[in-house]
């Protein structure tokens, strides 16, 4: 189809700039802001040829043909006796539906986090070339269909993001990058101990004819390949299966985060500097549903099913939760790190459905999220910068004094209640509508609607505490929006009112490769349990 | 009898003969010649070189040395003891060139000769321990290293530290000789031999486990255990890592502990093991459950290992502790008694090497200039030195068995060989532990990086010799996380060539 390749491209890039970055004159931090930005804006434009070139037609999810831009190479290959030392690592990388829009979301906001960058204080060189590898790393993760690939991308964050937080953030930074780092790699541990398990029970047919192990997340979604006494194969009566799906599963809700173990992002949002505050919110917490949409779903479906109800039950605890403890922040950036928990737990409700559209729904509502969320922290940095607070009660009637900014403000906060129009709604509404269908989690679907009350609740509340009533006179001196905030904001701004009033944009791109989800996932469930007997 | 038995037998040991010859010269250089002690390093290393010739030559054999007609032989030619030697001569070179870089022998130490040949006679004796298959040369072997490193370890005569360490070193190892010394004669009184092949030849005939196999196992294990430091004799490691000259301290924890796992792995093979069934899964006799035995063993070396490196403030007793730790994860791949988990061992054991040797010269080198291993002495470090704190970075990153480092590989291959025998809850405790030592491996890049120093800041030349010993540890640390297969296939072609009893 093509021969440029593309993903690689748009993965290898950043990391090409890290090492340029580190070779740019150290004094000149205008020429690395400008360079980076220069990459991360080439990634827009590769993202968007991307968009251009997808087939809408292509399912993807399981069959190697159907992914697009696909790109397979041997990397590591060491044969021999079957049982000793023996590991077949391909690179091998393409998008489907699922991935695509994370795809497009992450070139987006690594973009506008770059601009958001301006004001980084000190040691400019270090904290571009750590963005440029956190950039690689997330977009690694949404491209990669090799296991072994995967995990090294997803590991490959941790420690930029560590630096990130520890060295540019607040003033509990240390403690918050820490807590960041232990809970994630804590995850990481389960989700590796799965992917060794899988590796061992699966076999590929190679081209001779002779069977090897493999990595590759296709492969292990075929129930034919599984061997007779793999720890995770289905055909083995002793198998661990529902312990391995257990393990990936809290390993990747760590990253959405999923309650009981979300106590490590306020912490870090609350540290760390506005533009990481965009990345975390707007693609890594993506990287936990993702991961379950990836991982768990086509690889364990049987189990999938069994345990949906679980999912929503969580998804639920997510949305009335994090809403709750929304409402009693007093700390502007708090308040939106428990509305992100909130809103995560959506996704949650939405995946747990297992129906074309509560998985639509879902997708849509990362892609949402990640714009919406990003803009919010964005327009707490803008008022951060100028003020060096965020105390929700030490503003007021700020709408007069700053009267554009609190424009953008006001249609972030619609977007992040789902009023109809903008493009919270419609994922909203999607995932509402899947989850309702479902019989089993009605009941749940009925009590998460509390969020949405909730949601309201809060996100008014605060727009009244900081941007109506009397203007406090300390801040008579605040200035509205410049350029650069402009540049940040009205993209995201487009976006959110475009996708709330042509959502097909976005559904489109995701709808075959749903569909094909939700047949494969009915379909395996049966392949996967009936042999069991 | 016949002598010609033993002029053949030589040609096995070409090595051995090698470095033997280097005790010789160095010597007699140091004694005979006005400028010798100059030429003492560069000596030494020619000899390694040599040395290391050699053994790459003796890679893909598989022979008996020492045979007598009839009899078994008391050194095993492998391929399996030719990696580990090949690892001490690396690991020995490095020794070379870290006492070449540190500043911790001050300009008036004059008595580099003795230092040159104590650590060939040192390099002599782990060679032997590798190869040894006769319970006698196992234990005069030991003996021949721990007294080599009890000098090396008080070296820095006037240093209180140093000379505690040597004399705690050789109380504790005194104690473990002789307690090994003691299981080796209760098995001598049961068998009638200290050959492991006729010790493997009574236990197949035996069947059923006995007390004294048990006690006797025990004891020699003491011995075997006081070398990898593994818990419950790893109390000398910490006090003897922190005083010792840096580079000993490196050398003792790559080195002799690489020698104390090959000749684990030769004791429990050679002495124990039935023989090999399918899929390289070892049949162990039943006069010993050394499966239980050594992940008993494992976990408690890992965990407390681990958790006492939480509270060091001193880095060097840190990696001492996190080296205990270490020798924990790879005794739990050695306990699942497959050829996958020795393949493990060998793989972790090479990637070891690289990180602690790379972690302990970055250690040497900030200590030549803030003269000092406190961890609040390494604020703001990574500002005034930044080639040096991203290197510590990425060896203790790869301590900890981050991605895309060859740490992960390491820890990968012990992973895949515990859950291929579905030990499962090893395997997660091995993982938790490494959790746990991220905590205090990221505390030295927290206090390098994120903590600031009062005073400004100002770069730090880099010398070019140093940087470039570092480089050469810090590349394939990333190399062969990115690509590992020649390091894999490596030690699988060692592996094959790994003798058996039978």
């Amino acid at each position: 189809m093509q021969s440029f390749p593309l993903l690689t491209v748009i993965t290898f890039l950043p990391i090409f700039g890290m090492f340029l970055v580190l070779f740019l004159p150290k004094n000149n931090d205008k020429l690395i802001k400008i360079f980076t930005l220069f990459i991360t804006s080439a990634q827009v434009v590769l993202a968007a040829l991307i968009w251009s070139m997808y087939d809408y037609s292509l399912g993807g999810v399981y069959s190697a043909e159907s992914f697009q831009f696909v790109e397979k190479a041997e990397w590591i290959k060491i044969s021999g006796i079957a049982w000793l030392g023996t590991i077949k690592v391909d690179y091998f990388v393409g998008i489907d539906g699922i991935s695509a829009p994370m795809v497009l979301l992450t070139a987006l906001i690594c973009f506008i986090a770059t601009l958001s960058s301006w004001n980084i204080p000190h040691s400019i060189k270090g904290y571009f070339a750590m963005f440029l590898l956190l950039d690689a790393g997330m977009m690694g993760v949404f491209v990669a269909l090799d296991f072994f690939l995967f995990y090294i991308f997803w590991e490959l964050m941790l420690l930029p993001m560590y630096f990130l937080i520890g060295i540019w953030g607040g003033p509990r930074k240390e403690y918050a990058a820490i807590k960041f780092f232990i809970y994630t790699l804590f995850g990481s541990i389960f989700i590796l101990l799965a992917m060794i398990g899988l590796y061992l029970s699966v076999q590929e047919v190679m081209p001779d004819g002779s069977k090897v192990f493999t990595f590759n997340m296709l492969s292990m979604m075929d129930p034919n390949l599984y061997t007779q006494d793999g720890i995770l194969s289905h055909l083995n009566p002793n198998n661990f299966r529902l312990l391995a799906f257990l393990g990936l599963f809290v390993g990747f809700a760590i990253k959405i985060p999923m309650f009981p173990f979300h106590t490590w992002l306020p912490d870090a949002h609350v540290e760390a500097p506005t533009p990481i505050s965009v990345i975390l919110a707007g693609v890594l917490l993506k990287m936990g549903t993702y991961g379950i949409l990836r991982i768990n779903y086509p690889m364990f479906p049987e189990i999938t099913h069994q345990l949906a109800w679980w999912i929503a039950l969580f998804g639920m605890i997510n949305i009335v939760y994090g809403a709750l403890v929304a409402m009693a922040q007093k700390d502007f950036k708090k308040l939106i790190a428990y509305s992100s928990v909130s809103h995560m737990g959506f996704v949650m409700l939405g995946m747990a459905a297992l129906n074309t559209a509560g998985i639509s729904g879902a997708i849509l509502q990362m892609f949402n999220h990640g714009t919406i969320t990003a803009m919010l922290f964005l327009i707490v940095g803008v008022i951060y910068d100028r003020s060096h607070t965020r105390g929700l009660y030490d503003f007021g009637g700020l709408a007069n004094q700053m009267p554009v900014y609190t424009g953008f403000v006001t249609v972030a906060f619609f977007a992040a209640i789902g009023l109809p129009g903008l493009s919270g709604f419609i994922s909203e509404a999607f995932v509402f509508l899947g989850a309702f269908s479902v019989e089993s989690i009605r009941i749940i679907t009925i009590i998460s609607t509390l969020g949405i009350l909730l949601g309201a609740g809060y996100m008014l509340w605060t727009l009244q505490r900081v941007f109506l009533g009397e203007l406090n006179p300390k801040w008579s001196g605040l200035k509205d929006l410049d350029f650069r905030e402009y540049a940040m904001l009205v993209p995201l701004t487009l976006i959110i009112i475009i996708l709330g009033i042509f959502p097909s944009i976005m559904l489109d791109f995701m709808n075959t490769s749903v569909n094909t989800m939700v047949d494969f996932l009915i379909k395996n469930q049966q392949l996967f349990s009936n042999i069991i007997q | 009898m016949n002598i010609e038995y033993f002029f053949n037998s030589l040609a096995f040991i070409k090595p051995e003969i090698v470095i033997s010859l280097g005790v010789v010269v160095i010597l007699s250089l140091d004694l005979f010649l006005k400028n010798g002690k100059k030429l003492l390093p560069y000596t030494s290393i020619l000899f390694l070189l040599v040395t290391l010739y050699y053994l790459v030559e003796q890679m893909m054999v598989m022979e008996p040395a020492f045979k007598p007609i009839d009899y078994f032989p008391m050194v095993a030619v492998d391929s399996l003891g030719t990696f580990f030697k090949i690892l001490v001569v690396v690991a020995s070179v490095f020794l070379v060139l870290f006492t070449m870089i540190t500043k911790e022998f001050d300009e008036k130490f004059d008595r580099f000769g003795e230092y040159y040949t104590l650590i060939f006679g040192m390099i002599l004796g782990m060679f032997f321990m590798i190869s040894a298959t006769d319970l006698i040369l196992i234990y005069l072997s030991i003996e021949m290293v721990s007294l080599s490193s009890y000098v090396l370890a008080g070296f820095l005569k006037p240093s209180k530290r140093s000379s505690e360490a040597s004399l705690k070193y050789l109380i504790y190892g005194a104690v473990s000789s002789g307690t090994m010394l003691f299981g080796i004669s209760l098995l001598f009184g049961l068998v009638g031999s200290t050959n492991l092949f006729e010790i493997n030849k009574f236990f197949s005939m035996m069947g059923a486990p006995s007390v004294i196999v048990f006690f006797s196992v025990l004891l020699i294990f003491a011995g075997i255990g006081y070398k990898i430091s593994s818990v419950p004799f790893h109390f000398w490691t910490p006090d003897v890592y922190e005083g010792a000259p840096t580079p000993i301290t490196a050398y003792l924890s790559v080195a002799s502990k690489a020698a104390g796992f090959a000749l684990l792995i030769r004791f429990l093979k050679l002495g124990f093991i039935g023989d090999i069934v399918s899929d390289g899964i070892w049949s162990t006799l039943p006069v010993f459950n050394w499966q239980d035995f050594l992940v008993i063993i494992s976990i408690l070396t890992m965990t407390l290992g681990n958790f006492a490196a939480l509270w060091q403030d001193n880095v060097k007793r840190m990696l001492a502790y996190s080296s205990i730790a270490h020798a924990g994860y790879l005794l739990a791949a050695l306990a699942v008694q497959t050829e996958a988990g020795v393949l493990a061992v060998m793989i972790y054991f090479a990637i070891y090497l690289l990180m602690n040797l790379g972690a302990f010269l970055v250690v040497i080198i900030i200590n030549n200039q803030v003269n000092s291993e406190h961890i609040d002495d390494y604020d703001g470090l990574g500002y005034s030195m930044p080639y040096l704190g991203v290197m510590l970075g990425l060896f203790l990153v790869s301590l900890t068995g981050l991605p895309p480092t060859a740490g992960f590989i390491g820890k990968l291959y012990v992973f895949l060989a515990l859950l291929d025998k579905n030990m499962l809850v090893l395997a997660l405790i091995v993982l938790l532990n490494s959790v746990i030592s991220l905590y205090y491996y990221i505390r030295v890049l927290k206090h390098m990086f994120l903590n600031k120093k009062k005073e400004a800041v100002e770069q730090v030349p880099n010398k070019i010799f140093e940087s470039s010993v570092v480089f050469i540890l810090g590349a394939p640390v990333l190399i062969f996380g990115i690509f590992f297969t020649p390091l894999v296939d490596f030690a699988k072609t060692s592996i094959h060539f790994l003798f058996s009893a039978f």
